[in-house]
């Protein structure tokens, strides 16, 4: 073991430097910079504690960007799952045309995000929009999604799911392959149904997938804004401003550093709380290998 | 493996013709990229059936920024970006997954906070330590933040730690170095992982828009995505005809490559084991 | 894996680049500057063809640099002069003017030292120009990528709904009840009457427009006041609410400025309020007579500019502003900014870009683009105070809850006055 301690960490220092420079310094810089304020025409600035923290809760666009955001993961992260979930096992059937399928499911990781914002902006537009279109033909009236507050979110969310949703499937359908078939024979001789077995084997199978899938999606819907500044900038009426969004708004729109920093410690605050949530409740009833 | 028919409930009709629609519905935003694309702007929202085709579209996109040294500057970054990080997530994981040295685990720790947090978000300080370096506005500025990646070490280490040892020891026995057991016998049966997380990487990169808008200021550094911007926000509105024939122009390779290799892809996926 | 990108959200704060160049030589030879990309004109290549010919005129290198959108070009901008290096001048906001005054970044022209021919020279840009841009008795910029906002009507909807198609509506009723005539929501093909944008970066400059037609300004000329609560604002914000609520001319909610121009297009809305610029583009793709109008006021109508000027920046040495300073005078010669507004759909910012044979030629083939130079004259500055962009983006979500009925006008513009109030307190002992 001796002549391994000096190797073990030689092996490790690229990448551990790399990740120590370009994400641990900036996070440990930018938790100090939210303590401190800049000097607004001259006056003020220096050293404030935590008042930058407590300038956040005051204000309502980050009350609204946090709730926005609360709910946007509530809705999006299950969502995604779930029809992540169905497409692995329907593409993993003997149904013809998988390949077009997993295709289908997998492009929209593919294209950039930037070009995705606008083609949604058309299917959005009230009229002849692709959206409108469709729910004409059943008979439904027009609707502004992006236009009414109260349709922006959940159209925001659409988006969201409909561009995550095909990348986890790929690790659903990579558990799925390994479900072994010696155990869908052994149920099917004891007569289980099929639903029994998908509920009392399959599904605990895919436990460890779930939790990385739930997490990968977790970090997703706290880290992905490029839709939002494509599509509505956060409007109308602050209905889609997310975390991250509010985060980029004050830094390099608004020009106030540390505020935005103070926001971004906020936001890495939530996402630790429910990643260790996810590991300590979720993990602890998962099995790994 | 490829195990068509695990589940056979799909078998039945109705439920193959509603799996269809499905996947239909999620192809929609393509297919009308293809539409637009190739049809006149009038009737990027108008679908009519006998509408005339056009490569005008593309020709106009093309022409309005310099495409083809973006589709260098690309190339060259997503090169590098990706080679780095495969090099460095390799050591690192083996060195986490077999070997023990003292700190390992608080170390293995620090790097997974990577995973939470991108680069990406701290991207303030990340452009300071560029400049400092005297590297801003080159095509390396733009894939050194992601060199390090947490989420390879992580998939490759899962990946290590799966390799029977006593295929490591009989390497060892060989008289293998450390280096030679990893290059010998980690590396060829983490293939699969290896084109998994390359291909994920890829795409990532290939699509990254900030950073490289930050970092870069010049035609000769920058990437695809920013040639993109151009036509995603003019004043009188999209012009969805432009974006969307910008759109399949750049995305063209990573589709091609898709379609071409989606089956060695997905093994790859199912291979390497992600759980 | 978290994913973030995005044109507004540039990156910031201090970059170390290369130290600028110390000017021995009163003779500057480089330049470099940035520009915005806003319309779908091949700008990129108009702009270096410029700097090649400067290059060959005057043995100065401009090297100009695409810098995104105009957020992305102020971002990029500050960012890189306050790593100590960044280009001498650049193309920016027009509205932005008092937060790069606050940024402490640009120099006005008079400090950088005007001759007699340099005061004719701003003696000839229109006056509607220099609205956000004569501040102080001080120039603090060079008007060059402008624009103003405009009604664009579609004259056979007007003749077919017994309107006259030569005449737009002047009065706000007049308009609202043209725009009722104009709405069709039965039978097929359904049309709305107006159309104006609310949207997020885009609604403060349709509001500013439509309280300039009630003779109402939303700041004062020094940026640290602004006029949200005050009657004629909130009356203003009502007449926008009845379009939709009281004549049924226009969609409930919100309407983004990215489809104003495909809904005019296509015939489905009679009237968009929209820039100037897109008067080519919408001259090109017309299937229809159409025209262009001033906005309908309460009584007199009147409009907003809008666009970018040339900001010369501080931390430029003497001699390489004023090397920037000819290079904006030479961007500017008649000649020259009439090609700039044929080819890119602005306005061109001198009286006598006119006169130009050029321009008089363009204008003969399409009459309308001589329209909105004869809105300037009533023509007033756009919504720009310190902390523009915040300023401008809480008036858009207020405005937007209002048109969505979420909040009365009243309500909504006395909690955009109170949290602007908050937000400006700072700057009030300027």
């Amino acid at each position: 073991m001796e002549e391994r301690r000096l190797g073990g960490w030689l092996f490790v220092l690229p990448a551990a430097l790399f990740i120590f420079a370009f994400t641990n310094l900036p996070l440990l810089a930018t938790a100090v910079t939210s303590l401190y304020a800049a000097p607004i025409a001259g006056h003020g600035g220096g050293f404030v504690g935590l008042r930058n923290y407590l300038d956040l809760l005051a204000d309502p666009g980050f009350r609204q960007s946090l709730v926005n955001n609360l709910l946007y993961a509530a809705v999006t992260v299950p969502a995604a799952m779930v029809l992540a979930l169905a497409m692995a096992l329907g593409v993993n059937a003997a149904i013809p045309g998988r390949a077009f399928l997993r295709l289908s499911f997998f492009l929209p990781t593919m294209l950039p995000m930037i070009a995705v914002g606008a083609i949604w902006l058309f299917f959005y537009t009230p009229q002849y929009g692709l959206v409108d279109r469709l729910t004409r033909l059943i008979g439904m009236g027009q609707i502004n999604w992006l236009g009414d507050p109260s349709t922006a979110l959940p159209a925001m969310m659409a988006v969201a799911i409909w561009k995550e949703a095909g990348f986890f499937m790929i690790f659903y359908l990579a558990a799925l392959q390994n479900i072994s078939p010696q155990l869908r024979e052994a149920a099917s001789l004891e007569g289980a149904s099929r639903q029994y077995f998908f509920r009392r084997v399959t599904l605990p199978l895919l436990g460890p997938t779930t939790l990385f899938v739930a997490v990968t999606a977790t970090i997703s819907a706290f880290c992905v804004v490029d839709h939002v500044v494509e599509m509505t900038q956060g409007g109308p009426d602050n209905a889609t401003s997310l975390l991250l969004y509010y985060v980029y708004d004050t830094g390099f729109r608004y020009w106030n550093v540390n505020s935005a920093a103070a926001a971004t410690i906020v936001l890495v605050l939530i996402l630790a709380a429910l990643a260790a949530t996810l590991f300590g409740l979720v993990g602890r009833r998962v099995h790994y290998r | 493996m490829m195990r068509p028919g695990g589940e056979q409930g799909w078998r039945r009709l109705p439920g193959a013709v509603l799996f269809w629609l499905f996947g239909l519905v999620w192809a929609l935003p393509l297919l009308y990229a293809i539409w637009s694309a190739v049809h006149p702007p009038l009737y990027s929202t108008v679908f009519a059936l006998f509408a005339p085709l056009t490569w005008h579209n593309f020709a106009q996109a093309w022409n309005s920024a310099p495409f083809a040294r973006y589709f260098l500057n690309t190339i060259f970054l997503v090169s590098f970006t990706v080679a780095g990080q495969v090099v460095l997530a390799t050591l690192a994981a083996f060195a986490f997954a077999r070997l023990s040295f003292p700190g390992r685990d608080l170390l293995f720790a620090l790097l997974l906070v990577q995973l939470m947090i991108s680069p990406a978000i701290l991207l303030v300080w990340n452009y300071r330590e560029i400049s400092w370096l005297g590297l801003a506005n080159t095509i390396p500025a733009m894939g050194i933040p992601y060199l390090g990646s947490a989420f390879g070490i992580f998939l490759l280490r899962q990946n290590f730690r799966t390799i029977p040892s006593e295929l490591d020891d009989a390497a060892r026995l060989e008289g293998c170095s450390l280096l030679g057991r990893l290059w010998k016998v980690y590396v060829p049966l983490s293939r699969s992982t290896y084109i998994a997380f390359a291909l994920a990487s890829i795409s990532y990169h290939w699509n990254d828009f900030l950073w490289p808008l930050v970092i870069s200021d010049s035609v000769s550094t920058r990437p695809l995505t920013v040639g993109l911007e151009i036509f995603a926000t003019p004043d009188q509105g999209v012009q969805w005809s432009l974006v969307t024939a910008a759109t399949l122009m750049s995305s063209a390779p990573l589709l091609i490559a898709f379609l071409l290799f989606q089956r060695q892809f997905v093994q790859s996926f199912l291979r390497a084991g992600i759980r | 894996m978290p994913e973030i990108r995005r044109r507004t959200l540039i990156g910031s704060t201090a970059a170390l680049l290369a130290a600028p160049a110390i000017v021995r030589a009163a003779e500057v030879k480089e330049l470099s500057f940035f520009y915005p990309v806003t319309v779908s004109a091949p700008m990129a290549t108009i702009i270096e063809g410029y700097c090649r010919q400067y290059a060959k005129e005057t043995g100065v290198t401009v090297k100009a640099a695409y810098a995104g959108t105009y957020p992305d070009a102020l971002s990029k901008a500050v960012t890189a002069i306050r790593g100590g290096g960044g280009p001498q001048f650049s193309v920016m906001l027009t509205s932005d003017i008092h937060t790069l005054q606050a940024l402490d970044l640009i120099v006005p022209l008079e400090e950088i030292g005007l001759d007699k021919a340099a005061e004719t020279w701003l003696a000839s840009f229109w006056p509607a120009f220099m609205f956000n841009t004569r501040i102080g008795g001080k120039t603090w910029s060079v008007p060059f990528q402008r624009s103003t906002e405009i009604m664009l009507y579609n004259k056979a909807a007007f003749t077919k709904a017994g309107l006259d198609p030569e005449r737009y509506p002047t009065d706000w009723k007049a308009q609202g009840e043209a725009a009722r005539k104009l709405t069709n929501r039965k039978g097929s093909p359904q049309t709305w009457g107006i159309q104006m944008a609310a949207d997020i970066t885009s609604g403060h400059w349709t509001f500013g427009a439509l309280t300039a037609g009630n003779n109402q300004p939303l700041m004062n000329n020094a940026g640290t006041k602004v006029f949200f609560d005050v009657p004629k604002t909130i009356e203003t914000l009502d007449y926008w609410v009845s379009l939709s609520k009281t004549y049924q001319a226009t969609p409930s909610g919100v309407t983004y400025w990215s489809t104003l121009v495909n809904n005019f297009l296509r015939g489905e809305t009679a009237i968009i309020m929209t820039s100037s610029g897109n008067l080519a583009y919408v001259t090109q793709n017309a299937k229809f007579p159409f025209d262009a109008a001033l906005p309908a006021g309460n009584p007199t109508p009147r409009t907003v500019v809008g666009g970018g000027n040339v900001y010369i920046f501080k931390h430029a040495s003497k001699p390489e502003q004023q090397a920037a300073l000819r290079f904006a005078q030479w961007l500017t010669t008649p000649e020259r900014a009439a090609d700039w507004s044929i080819r890119t759909g602005y306005i061109a910012v001198t009286k006598t870009a006119f006169d130009t044979p050029a321009m008089k030629a363009y204008i003969a083939k399409h009459p309308v683009a001589a329209r909105p130079k004869s809105f300037l004259p009533v023509a007033w500055g756009e919504l720009s105070t310190y902390q523009d962009a915040r300023i401008q983006t809480l008036i858009e979500n207020h405005i937007d809850a209002a048109l969505a009925g979420k909040a009365t006008p009243e309500a909504a513009m006395q909690a955009a006055q109170k949290e602007a109030e908050a937000i400006l307190r700072p700057y009030q002992h300027l």
